[in-house]
């Protein structure tokens, strides 16, 4: 066997060579580049004097950072569950693959593929006072109107509605994967016991997926985590900061205020969560790989 | 898939559960359908109350006023742009390191490839400071070029063709090692034909991101006339309803989405094949 041409040799590494100088310029660059950054006093006119962990300190004191970090947390917390439950539902009610099963899961990963713009815009002409399609529903049932994108505590739930409905594709598709992974012979026995379907799928079927349940929610907590345009698009972030998530808190001091060093600062700790829940993610991913 | 010979009665959804995910189809096609209605209806009529959109008559007034207003067009023809540039160049891109990674031996090939498996888990946020001014300094700004290289670094590709490529058997390079083929031509001429499934479903799921994205191009493109497709849905909000009209605004929407709602249309299992693909990694 002519093993030479397998061996080790720089030439086959030229294969790589365009996008990992691509991968090094575009990527690893800016992210050393925004850590320097982020020890910095910088604005607009270019690079100013070391500060050290000032820029830190200054944006965790920032209240409107805390109150960001909040929100994020907040939203989180409220849509991943959201999306794992209502995924799992999704995929329990559409396992048995017909007709109308697979045209409905079409149906709810059809707004998967839409641009956050376009989900946003839907969704504002559906909740705008008096006018929106809501609004003609509580007319119509006699309720009171609700400002749902001008009033605190009803402005981050309604950006949740929409990225749930925007995201659940994603949650639904990867249970139905995990569905079809059990193998049936774990069902004959329950069959056998004449267990019912709550039983079944308290026994059964939950222990069977739990990894895919840990996956699905790393992944949306990853994503929820870096929540922007449905926030900036529907609330502007508003009223009074109450749906401003962290990733617009990035881009308002950054691009707007042009405080570079500190939105620097602000886009490292968010780096440092999301690092933590994607090795999270990778731990589980390749355990699952070797679990099946 | 093994064959089911048989089924348990347990294993069958249950019609409940069934009829209540239709009930929530229902709601979920809601907006849909309420956009869709509002498009075809007269702004003047809908100023006085949208419950108008339950009645006739309905109108393609809004659609025509769109394609009157050329702007549409232009950030159209700029989302196309960017995003078949930055398909072929990340098929390009992961199809030549994927096969570097997955069947080739150089040095330091294990580091490099987890370095860029570390580079999976990089939040496009995280570097977005340090990314503008750098794009800045090169004069990239408001340009094609631009706007595509950032998605160039995706190591979803590399990640993805390194599988694909690792799973081709090895007596294919053995007969490739009798003839004495160079790697370029067994890569071009046996290797690469072999990976269509796996360049179909990265080419969809590059293609869809580069086409729905928001954050970047936000920030890069910052001429009217370069915005892409979703930066201008986005800029013709600001004012919302006040000035266009509801109806306008959702013609805007239904047009804006047409594209990929085809394409979803015609390559649904490839998609969401690509979209669950991305998010496991």
């Amino acid at each position: 066997m002519a093993e030479s041409w397998r061996r080790s040799q720089w030439r086959n590494g030229l294969f790589a060579l365009p996008f990992l100088v691509t991968f090094a310029a575009f990527l690893v660059f800016p992210l050393i580049w925004g850590f320097w950054l982020s020890l910095h006093k910088v604005d607009l006119f270019g690079p100013g004097r070391f500060v050290g962990f000032d820029n830190y300190v200054k944006v965790l004191r920032d209240p409107q950072f805390r109150q960001a970090l909040l929100n994020t947390l907040i939203f989180v917390a409220t849509t991943v569950p959201t999306l794992v439950a209502l995924g799992l539902f999704l995929a329990l009610a559409l396992n048995h693959l017909t007709r109308a099963t697979a045209f409905l899961r079409g149906l709810f990963f059809a707004s998967s593929v839409l641009s956050v713009t376009i989900v946003t815009l839907i969704w504002r002409i559906v909740f705008i006072p008096n006018d929106g399609l809501i609004a003609l529903v509580f007319d119509h049932l006699g309720w009171a109107q609700i400002g749902f994108l001008s009033t605190k505590g009803w402005s981050l739930f309604s950006v949740g509605v929409a990225t749930v409905w925007w995201c659940i594709g994603l949650p639904m598709m990867l249970f139905l994967a995990a569905l079809q992974q059990i193998p049936v012979d774990h069902y004959e026995a329950a069959a056998l016991d004449n267990a019912n379907r709550w039983r079944v799928l308290t026994r059964i079927t939950l222990p069977a997926i739990r990894r895919t349940v840990l996956l699905v929610a790393i992944i949306q907590v990853v994503m929820q985590f870096q929540l922007f345009g449905q926030a900036q698009l529907m609330t502007n972030g508003g009223p009074a900061g109450s749906s401003r998530p962290l990733v617009m808190y990035i881009y308002e001091v950054g691009f707007i205020r042009w405080e570079v060093g500190r939105a620097a600062a602000a886009s490292e700790i968010l780096f440092l969560i999301i690092l933590c829940a994607a090795m999270i993610q990778y731990v589980v991913a390749t355990r699952n790989q070797e679990g099946v | 898939m093994a064959p089911r010979t048989y089924r348990p009665e347990a294993l069958n959804t249950s019609k409940g559960l069934f009829v209540l995910a239709c009930l929530l189809a229902v709601v979920a096609m809601a907006p849909i359908a309420w956009i869709v209605g509002l498009s075809l209806k007269d702004n003047k009529a809908l100023m006085l109350g949208t419950e108008a959109v339950f009645a006739l008559p309905y109108t393609l007034a809004n659609y025509v006023n769109l394609i009157g207003s050329s702007q549409v067009f232009g950030w159209f023809f700029n989302s196309l742009v960017v995003a078949v540039g930055e398909t072929v160049g990340v098929l390009v891109l992961s199809s030549l390191a994927g096969y570097a990674f997955g069947r080739l031996e150089f040095p330091f090939r294990r580091t490099l490839f987890v370095l860029v498996l570390f580079g999976l888990a990089v939040p496009e946020q995280a570097v977005i400071i340090a990314r503008h001014q750098m794009f800045n300094w090169l004069g990239w700004h408001n340009t094609h070029l631009g706007l595509i290289v950032p998605g160039l670094t995706s190591a979803f590709g590399v990640f993805l063709m390194t599988q694909f490529f690792r799973a081709i058997p090895k007596e294919i390079d053995e007969a490739a090692l009798l003839d004495n083929t160079p790697p370029f031509r067994l890569f071009w001429r046996v290797m690469l034909p072999l990976t269509l499934p796996a360049q179909a479903t990265l080419g969809i799921f590059t293609f869809l991101h580069a086409w729905n994205d928001y954050w970047w191009p936000l920030i890069s493109a910052t001429k009217k006339e370069m915005f892409t497709l979703t930066v201008g849905i986005a800029s013709s909000q600001t004012n919302f309803a006040q000035s266009e009209g509801l109806g306008f605004l959702s013609a805007q929407a239904v047009f804006a989405s047409l594209p990929v709602v085809i394409v979803y249309i015609l390559f649904q299992r490839h998609i969401v094949t690509a979209v669950s693909g991305g998010a496991v990694k």
